[in-house]
């Protein structure tokens, strides 16, 4: 007879749950929440942590330290992403923060959260896994352009609803 | 390689080099924007240079923390002699089927190549590469369907492509060549050696040319010389644009 282990279906996948065990056991829980506050600012849904960019968050003597992994090379929104978390680490009173990157394992769309995705297609960007068409569910659908309006997203165009819509590209 | 980079550290000056590489291909690809032949291809051809300047960036980061210098003087305060980026990357954009002949012959190469990097002994070089190779693998696909498209559309299109590749085809020689430095840094797990690389680049986009009906030039000449910063002429022109902020406005910062 299988063990209980055995029956258990992953719902997530292994890269998210390392993430996910990571932030569990951290003892700055307090600021991995605080940092959800950070959005995307091209994807206003996604905090970084929902994109899978949020790897760490450790208190020195120096202060608060948190460690990114950036999504494309060239990303310009990571500028941005690296203020917006110094200024909420302010607002809380942390006043020294300090953001550093880490290229080492590279940013994969696997480290995204589950709800991240149903997030994604609700507003109309269809997530990594699937390219069917957000706005009417259709499978039926075509690539316009590998790149689209951002380094992460795709064009993709529905042959049922005949509209246009963002992919996320799946790396 | 240059006079005034003999004495840098030689991971800085490797770093360094992979970086010219990086930045004269964003800056010959963003000469497409808004100029492109259709929208998606103008974003397509930005975003792919947006790659490349990232990548810039990081290689450039790595080499100024050895060298004391920033990313800003690294990009705008060399002259053309002290630029070590491969002739292929400089030549000017010519055509739409220049550039995506010359993108194929470089995404084909950088696939190999990154992808030997990643087990450099060098551990922030060996992250660079890991973060590259996952965009060149993407660029590369979509190189590849504009080479099928060009060389099986019409009979313009194919003329276009076959009269880039023979261009082109002069300038391969030296994706390959080990110079002092990458042989050293070789030596001691750092670089990649391009020779070896080779075999495969070459069956790789033969076998490509083929499919889409082109021939495989000859080799009747090869020119060399960007590796000791000997360049073309057209370098110097892309530099004078590329650093006129930064050489008006020395420092200057967004």
């Amino acid at each position: 007879m299988a063990s209980d282990a055995d029956n258990i279906i992953p719902l997530v996948s292994q890269a998210y749950a390392e993430r996910l065990a990571h932030r569990r056991t951290s003892p700055h829980g307090d600021l991995f929440d605080l940092l959800e506050q950070v959005k995307d600012p091209e994807i206003p849904v996604l905090s970084i942590w929902d994109l899978g960019i949020l790897q760490d968050v450790t208190v020195t003597a120096d202060g608060v330290e948190v460690t990114i992994t950036p999504t494309y090379s060239g990303c310009p929104a990571m500028a941005m992403i690296a203020e917006q978390v110094e200024e909420v680490l302010r607002g809380a009173g942390h006043n020294k923060g300090n953001v550093v990157s880490r290229l080492s394992p590279a940013w994969t769309t696997d480290w995204m959260a589950p709800d991240a995705r149903m997030r994604l297609r609700d507003y109309g960007i269809a997530p990594p896994e699937s390219a069917a068409c957000p706005n009417c569910g259709s499978g039926d659908t075509e690539v316009v352009s590998e790149f689209g309006s951002t380094a992460c997203k795709a064009l993709y165009r529905c042959r049922q609803c005949l509209e246009p819509f963002d992919h996320f590209k799946h790396l | 390689m240059s006079e005034t980079q003999t004495t840098m550290n030689p991971v800085a000056h490797y770093a360094m080099r992979l970086g010219d590489d990086a930045v004269i291909s964003a800056q010959r690809l963003c000469e497409w924007c808004a100029d492109a032949p259709t929208l998606e291809e103008d974003l397509a051809l930005a975003n792919v240079a947006l790659d490349f300047l990232g990548r810039t960036r990081m290689l450039y980061r790595y080499a100024g923390s050895m060298t004391g210098q920033s990313e800003d003087e690294i990009a705008c305060s060399r002259d053309a002699s002290s630029f070590e980026n491969l002739l292929m990357v400089e030549l000017p954009r010519g055509d739409f089927a220049f550039s995506m002949a010359r993108q194929y012959l470089i995404d084909v190469f950088e696939e190999l190549f990154f992808a030997a990097l990643v087990d450099t002994t060098d551990e922030e070089l060996a992250g660079i590469a890991g973060k590259a190779i996952k965009e060149i693998r993407y660029h590369k696909r979509r190189s590849v369907e504009w080479m099928r498209r060009l060389g099986l559309g019409t009979e313009e299109s194919n003329q276009r492509l076959q009269a880039a590749i023979d261009e082109l085809w002069g300038y391969v020689d030296e994706l390959f060549a080990m110079d002092n430095l990458e042989q050293q840094l070789l030596a001691d797990g750092v670089a990649v050696d391009r020779a070896v690389l080779r075999d495969a680049w070459q069956s790789d986009v033969c076998e490509l040319l083929e499919a889409v009906g082109l021939a495989v030039p000859g080799s009747e000449w090869q020119v060399s010389g960007g590796r000791a910063g000997v360049h073309t002429e057209h370098l110097g022109h892309l530099l004078s644009e590329m650093q006129f902020m930064q050489r008006a406005y020395p420092g200057l910062s967004w």
